[in-house]
């Protein structure tokens, strides 16, 4: 896939383009491409992107992709609304 | 990595990397900050990131007032090749009790003698800047619409990639194992990638603060607490100001992205370092908003997470060197007010390292202070 303009996170409308930017420039790790893109910081969780970027970061640096770090998985698994905390489960 | 530095800063946070542009921009030379994760991977990156000048007293107000200004200008002097998003959305701080209303009196008072902008307001002038604030529950509130928020992994890059190009080396992934001490004075940093020998060694460590104290063997009075925050999905803008009260424990705020961020504190909160999410927090994080702010309640949560505190016995900040260590400076004990102290305390480190008279007198924030009993006494802290 070459496409620079490519979607790579649809929550944060982050391109193929701004992740290889970053990763040339030092920023080496899912982490720090989470944070300076939101990449991963919408709805889905990074549940789309997480690995598209991690795939770019090993292709770059050679490594194996098992081998990179991943984000640390927050709650709540899915989004939720406040109102339902409240309720304790209702809908 | 290199071998000598003239001065070292141990901690890739703001205020590491804010205290690095500082001392490069005088002109200082072989500085080194050294993070052991990535560059604001600490209590920077986990903060609500919140700025206010609304302050009790005139020191904690000079130097918010000063750091926001820096903020308004940050993208430009920094030379930043992204934006920090400063949004200047204005913080509401609502009264609940007659004794916050008493004090915001005081604050408002003092605050506008300083020349910040702020107003006193009655809950229902409240209600026409948060049209959905539940005025039930609060007696006043003080609002300064110059108040507000940035964007704190951003706004670290910026000061990072400007300390960069005067030549500052940051290390990532590179942790501090140890601190050569000979006859009092700092002679170098150990980290698990080798040794700089240096005279100059900064505390900016933020929640590991007093790891770093015990590796010379100097005791300072803080603890380290988690604080939890959560982030809802974002959307179209329907809250200008931060809202915050102290008495209901609860600060709430739209980012310029769209999503809400909001967090509060917990009094049986253990002093350790656990930095985990619990859904006690999520529980009564949706108590609390919902009782002042009640359409938040429709939003998704999408996200929680947590970071440190570094807490002192007056929740205010250590700044300085240390008496019986030549070449040690702190610049810890932030207790929540690290990020939008920064740029102030980049400038006042960097002064104090050169010898040079602080632009604003934080003669009382030095360590000596608590085995003086001259505590710091700031009405407005969370």
């Amino acid at each position: 896939m070459d496409n620079d303009n490519t979607i790579i996170c649809r929550c944060s409308d982050v391109t193929l383009k701004d992740i290889r930017n970053l990763i040339k420039n030092g920023y080496g790790t899912i982490d720090e491409i989470k944070r300076i893109t939101r990449a991963g910081m919408g709805p889905c969780q990074g549940r789309t992107c997480s690995q598209l970027i991690l795939r770019e970061i090993a292709n770059y640096t050679g490594k194996n992709i098992a081998e990179l770090d991943v984000c640390t998985s927050r709650p709540p698994v899915a989004g939720i609304k406040i109102k339902q905390i409240l309720e304790g489960g209702g809908n | 990595m290199i071998k000598t530095a003239d001065v070292v800063i141990i901690g890739g946070g703001i205020s590491g990397c804010s205290i690095a542009y500082n001392l490069a921009k005088k002109g200082v030379k072989n500085i080194v900050v050294l993070e052991k994760n990535y560059l604001a991977s600490g209590a920077t990156g986990r903060c609500g990131a919140g700025v206010r000048q609304q302050w009790g007293t005139e020191m904690n107000c000079r130097l918010a007032m000063e750091s926001i200004k820096f903020f308004e200008r940050a993208n430009e002097e920094l030379e930043y090749d992204g934006d920090i998003e400063f949004k200047q959305g204005g913080y509401l701080i609502v009264a609940s009790t007659e004794k916050e209303d008493v004090q915001f009196r005081k604050n408002v008072e003092l605050q506008k003698s300083l020349g910040i902008q702020v107003e006193y307001l009655t809950p229902k002038e409240a209600k026409e800047i948060v049209p959905y604030l539940n005025t039930d529950i609060i007696r006043s509130a003080t609002y300064c619409p110059k108040d507000g928020h940035l964007n704190p992994f951003l706004t670290t890059d910026a000061y990072a990639k400007a300390a960069k190009r005067l030549g500052v080396k940051i290390y990532t992934f590179t942790e501090v194992t140890g601190i050569r001490v000979e006859n009092g004075k700092v002679k170098g940093v150990i980290t698990n990638k080798g040794e700089i020998s240096t005279n100059i060694v900064v505390n900016a460590a933020g929640g590991y603060s007093q790891l770093i104290c015990d590796m010379v063997g100097i005791d300072i009075p803080v603890y380290s607490e988690r604080h939890q925050i959560l982030v809802t999905e974002p959307v179209e803008p329907m809250q200008g100001p931060m809202v915050m009260s102290f008495s209901l424990n609860i600060y709430c705020q739209q980012t310029p992205h769209g999503s809400f961020i909001m967090g509060r504190g917990d009094d049986n909160e253990p002093r350790d370092l656990r930095i985990t999410s619990s859904w006690q927090f999520l529980d009564e994080m949706a108590k609390t908003v919902t009782k002042l702010l009640p359409p938040i309640g429709e939003l998704r949560v999408i996200r929680q997470w947590a970071g440190l505190y570094n807490i002192t016995p007056d929740k205010q900040p250590i700044y300085g060197p240390t008496k019986n260590l030549e070449g040690f400076y702190l610049a810890v004990g932030f207790s929540g007010h690290g990020f939008m102290l920064a740029p102030m305390t980049g400038l006042l480190i960097a002064e104090q390292i050169l010898g040079e008279k602080n632009t604003i007198d934080i003669s009382k924030l030095t360590l000596e202070r608590f085995e003086k009993g001259e505590l710091v006494l700031e009405p407005s802290v969370v």
